[in-house]
């Protein structure tokens, strides 16, 4: 066997070398994104923690209105969770228009999470709360309340893009199953992150 | 797949998330019952966020070299975060009341 031969070969071995994890790679490096973004809400998740347990007078400005409305907000994002799942279980039956539906249905649920979470912004700055001011105590409750919900909400956004596309692409035949478990896997991220927002931000901050 | 796995597989979701939205509930009605208790809160959060990793995310189905290759990485820096909590009680002490 020459040289070249071997070389070859075993650049083809290094090609046919087994997927990590036994895993796409896309759907590796989307769940690395996830552990990193991960992290990412729970340094700020952590620097909240900080700012709230120095500061001796944090207020707790959420009554019961703003409960009910993260709790609505809960069952929102839990059921596009499950809309989504809905969706990847119809492309792997080769079942295209419910996949389509099903992504639809969901990116409908990120945006109805994403209106009413705007409309709890608006109430707030309606009462005076502002990045670094709030007519109750610790300046730094609007900033640490409008930059964890704030990224949250990009985070949909975001998902509510990529959902609708992903959809678009699918039933146009450009994208597989795979894809929709890729977009899935970021989906259901979003809504682990608000199982923690909500008691944190709103259950620890609940007038009473 | 079958129309009977597919119907196993369905029926554990919907399980999973009756429970997750049983657990927000439960959190919220304690909360305005007794008043937020952070520890109760984090555990239920923590219980909700493993439940949807492991049945929502599949990673319960995934290999477990790729679980060992994420969730201890994870834990570990969380846990490595909380050497913040002294010098945020520190800070408590020195502002006048």
């Amino acid at each position: 066997m020459s040289h070249a031969n071997v070389a070859v070969e075993s650049h083809a071995a290094g090609v046919m070398e087994e997927r990590p994890f036994a895993i796409p790679s896309s759907k590796l490096v989307m769940w690395l994104f996830i552990i990193s973004d991960a992290v990412t809400f729970g340094a700020i998740l952590f620097a909240y923690g900080y700012v709230r347990n120095a500061s001796a007078d944090w207020p707790t400005p959420f009554e019961a209105p703003s409960i009910w409305n993260a709790l609505l907000m809960t069952f929102i994002l839990v059921t596009s969770s499950l809309t989504v799942l809905l969706s990847l279980r119809a492309a792997q039956t080769d079942d295209r228009r419910g996949a389509f539906n099903w992504m639809l249905v969901t990116a409908a649920g990120g945006t109805l999470f994403a209106i009413l979470h705007l409309r709890e912004w608006m109430s707030l700055i309606r009462e005076g709360v502002r990045l670094f001011q709030n007519p109750w105590g610790a300046p730094l409750f609007g900033a640490t309340f409008f930059s964890i919900t704030g990224l949250h909400m990009a985070h949909v956004l975001a998902g509510v893009i990529a959902l609708v596309v992903v959809a678009l692409s699918y039933r146009a035949g450009r994208h597989t199953a795979k894809h929709i478990e890729i977009v899935s896997l970021y989906w259901h991220f979003v809504d682990v992150v608000w199982m923690f927002v909500v008691p944190l931000l709103y259950l620890m901050n609940m007038k009473h | 797949m079958n129309p009977a796995e597919k119907s196993r597989g369905m029926s554990t979701t919907y399980a999973v998330y009756v429970v997750i939205m049983t657990m927000a509930v439960f959190q919220v009605l304690f909360a305005f019952e007794a008043g937020p208790s952070l520890p109760l809160m984090l555990m239920l959060a923590v219980l909700q966020a493993s439940l949807a990793v492991m049945y929502f995310m599949h990673l319960g189905q995934e290999r477990p070299s790729l679980v060992l290759a994420l969730i201890p990485y994870t834990i570990f820096i969380f846990f490595m975060m909380n050497m913040i909590w002294s010098d945020s009680v520190r800070l408590l002490h020195m502002r006048p009341h």
